[in-house]
């Protein structure tokens, strides 16, 4: 004892003795056994909990790509109302930044926890599979909604929008508002988007088909750039002095027009409609700049992303191509190809119904 | 052991202080007994209330005694446990690298380049990303030793440095075409158990942080650049070196994790690992190393670590916010900050039996 003494006061700093080696051994030791212990009474928590996916005790996880983003909070709404009206827990969690690492902390906690089943809308679509599929391995569906992961990681993609939807709205939106015949252009994004020239590409066939009176004058990229499409749209009306329409399928874009039409003297003449949130044109809706605009209800969303979780998860699809099931005041969906669900067409925001939204 | 062993011998102090008046004294006698020493330090704090927080998880919070949990659990804390050793080494050196987390996002840019662009293996990709990442520990640690600039001035510099180039070269895209057999191999278990393969990496850069912290002279000359850089050279301690060496392992290592980080979600990203270097921070201070150098044991880290893992995965499965979580690790780590001062004051408190004059 004397000798051990002797040596602890020499030691001037509490650095790494033997001992404080051992008394960390000893804790270890100690976590270990508190860990083993809390083992058998924790496993029954988890049967009690994930087991069963009938009745008032199902949970649902959402997580959307982040939080505190307009879009998603409502759709949260709609997912709240649904799981409300099916009874079920929903819980809403997700990072601060858009990115897909940070949603599989999200993924993987929903798992321990033996949710009964999660709802995502990817930040990637193939950053978060192998999450995903740890969480379908344990028995938890995965429904996602708004943007896709790779289909073989989920049982389930509602789809806010289909290509021919989106196209035959935008035409439908701006035939009305010309009364059938005219010359328009489109303002789009960059010209190497996919999206965007898929649906111009279709809404070329629709107009060759269906719209005899209407002409497609010319096509103008913004590149999603706030400036750049303010300045394009001035470009299109100085060279088309006849043009009776912009259809911009981009937020940023048919934003930018408005702001241009709104303070020129082209108010009220040019007719500017296409893709857009309600909080950025709510302004020009109020103002007549604009009298309506496109885009999904993410509200229907979510509400729809909620019951076809509810469906997975209690067993009443399996997520084959031709399933139905019921999405309460939607009415029934079917399940088609790869998994997919169809929202429906877009919705059409106008000075009636834009203060009902904000995102 | 060497040491207290040689002052024995050399120094008779030690065994003998004489009273102002009365018989001589041992030096012993002004000490607490020695389980006081070794229970009362900051390291044994942090791993009992690892032990408290670990309790009452598995006891109060739904699911947390799960399988899954201790997989997720490693697998989160990886990069951290890995970049959190070299970190030590530089904080009790009294300097400090808030470049670590950047060094991951360019490590995970250029392996997914070399891998993914150019077709090179995943071992020749990880060996570039790696030589990168000694290149900015290289950088880092040239401009703190060489020319004497504030390591936290020097760092920051590079924090914004490293990511902007991590993000300059891939832009805002994702390059997501990885192997499976490597990503696979990132999140795979050890055998049939459910512990994480990541793990055998991890234990490895312990053991030989451990060894080269406690157990070498270059290790204790560490201790001696934070009490005092000038007195440290005199003593014969190469301090330019030293500096230059923990800069390039934090560099390589920091690398090393960018890379696990990037297979594991199969995600190479210049945006990767943003702001890790503050929870990496914040678990080695929390770990007991003093902010200002020349205190601090890998054990005390290692439980930091642990520490913060483990509150981040409780409070996440009881659907606390991430805002929440990073509150509660802000707190713990000004706490943290403050706990060496106060172990220090109950280390010197002593009953007052009666005035010794010197």
């Amino acid at each position: 004892m004397e000798t051990q003494k002797e040596k602890g006061n020499t030691m001037k700093r509490n650095t790494f003795s033997t001992r404080a080696a051992l008394t960390a051994t000893g804790m270890a030791a100690a976590l270990v056994l508190a860990s083993c212990g809390g083992d058998d009474s924790g496993n029954g928590n988890g049967e009690d909990n994930g087991g069963d996916a009938e009745g008032s005790d199902l949970s649902i996880t959402f997580i959307p790509t982040d939080l505190g983003n307009p879009y998603f909070e409502a759709s949260n709404t709609g997912a709240g109302e649904a799981t409300e009206e099916f009874g079920a827990s929903l819980s809403i969690v997700g990072p601060q930044e858009a990115t897909p690492d940070a949603q599989v902390e999200h993924i993987n906690t929903a798992a321990q926890q033996g949710e009964d089943a999660i709802a995502i809308a990817a930040n990637d679509v193939s950053a978060v599979c192998g999450a995903l599929n740890e969480a379908r391995e344990v028995g938890i569906p995965v429904v996602t909604y708004d943007s896709d992961t790779d289909p073989d990681c989920r049982d389930l993609f509602v789809n806010q929008a289909s290509a021919e939807g989106i196209a035959r709205g935008q035409l439908e939106l701006v035939s009305d508002q010309i009364g059938g015949e005219g010359r328009i252009a489109i303002l789009s994004a960059t010209a190497n988007s996919p999206n965007q020239n898929q649906w111009i590409a279709l809404m070329e066939e629709e107009l060759e088909a269906n719209y005899p009176e209407i002409e497609l004058v010319d096509i103008v990229y913004g590149d999603d750039d706030d400036q750049r499409s303010f300045d394009q749209t001035a470009a299109l009306l100085q060279s088309h002095s006849d043009l009776d329409a912009i259809v911009s399928p981009t937020t940023v874009g048919i934003a930018a027009a408005s702001r241009y039409i709104a303070d020129s003297p082209y108010a009220g003449e040019i007719v500017i409609t296409g893709l857009g949130t309600p909080n950025q044109m709510r302004e020009y809706v109020e103002s007549g700049v604009v009298e309506a605009f496109a885009l999904w209800n993410p509200e229907d969303l979510g509400y729809l992303a909620a019951w076809a979780a509810y469906a997975v998860a209690t067993g009443e699809i399996d997520g084959e191509e031709g399933d139905t099931f019921e999405a309460g005041r939607l009415g029934e969906y079917t399940v088609g190809a790869d998994g997919e669900i169809l929202l429906g067409d877009p919705f059409v925001f106008d000075a009636d119904n834009i203060d009902d939204f904000d995102f | 052991m060497s040491t207290a062993t040689r002052s024995e011998e050399h120094n008779p102090a030690v065994d003998k202080v004489t009273l102002g008046e009365g018989s001589p004294r041992k030096y012993r006698h002004y000490h607490r007994p020695w389980w006081f020493r070794a229970f009362m330090t900051t390291e044994f704090l942090i791993i009992a209330l690892l032990a408290l927080v670990w309790i009452w998880a598995n006891i109060s919070v739904d699911n947390f005694s799960g399988p899954l949990t201790v997989r997720y659990l490693l697998m989160d804390i990886a990069p951290l446990m890995m970049i959190a050793l070299p970190m030590t080494l530089i904080i009790i050196t009294g300097q400090i690298d808030l470049s670590v987390a950047s060094i991951m996002g360019l490590s995970s840019v250029v392996v997914g380049i070399a891998h993914v662009e150019w077709g090179l293996s995943l071992p020749a990709a990880g060996a570039l990303a790696i030589l990168v990442g000694i290149g900015c520990g290289a950088f880092n640690g040239f401009f703190v030793a060489y020319v004497n600039l504030p390591s936290l001035a020097v760092t920051i510099g590079t924090l914004a440095l490293f990511r902007g180039l991590a993000v300059g070269l891939l832009g805002t895209t994702a390059l997501t075409d990885f192997d499976p057999e490597w990503t696979s191999l990132a999140t795979a278990s050890i055998g049939e158990s459910r512990v994480p393969l990541v793990v055998v990496p991890i234990i490895a850069l312990i053991v030989i942080f451990v060894i080269l912290l406690h157990f070498t002279p270059f290790g204790r000359g560490l201790y001696d650049i934070g009490h005092n850089d000038l007195t440290a050279r005199f003593s014969g301690v190469n301090v330019a070196r030293s500096q230059m060496i923990t800069f390039i392992l934090s560099g390589a290592v920091s690398a090393f994790a960018g890379i696990f980080y990037t297979l594991r979600f199969g995600n190479s990203r210049g945006d990767n690992a943003m702001g890790l270097e503050l929870e990496v921070i914040a678990a080695v201070l929390l770990g007991g190393v003093l902010i200002f150098g020349g205190r601090g044991a890998l054990h005390g880290v290692i439980a930091g670590v642990l520490l913060i893992g483990v509150i981040s995965s409780a409070l996440r499965m009881e659907g606390v916010t991430v805002n929440v979580i990073n509150i509660i690790i802000g707190l713990l780590l000004i706490a943290s900050v403050m706990t060496p001062q106060i172990v220090a004051g109950l280390q010197r408190w002593r009953p007052k039996k009666r005035k010794v004059t010197p």
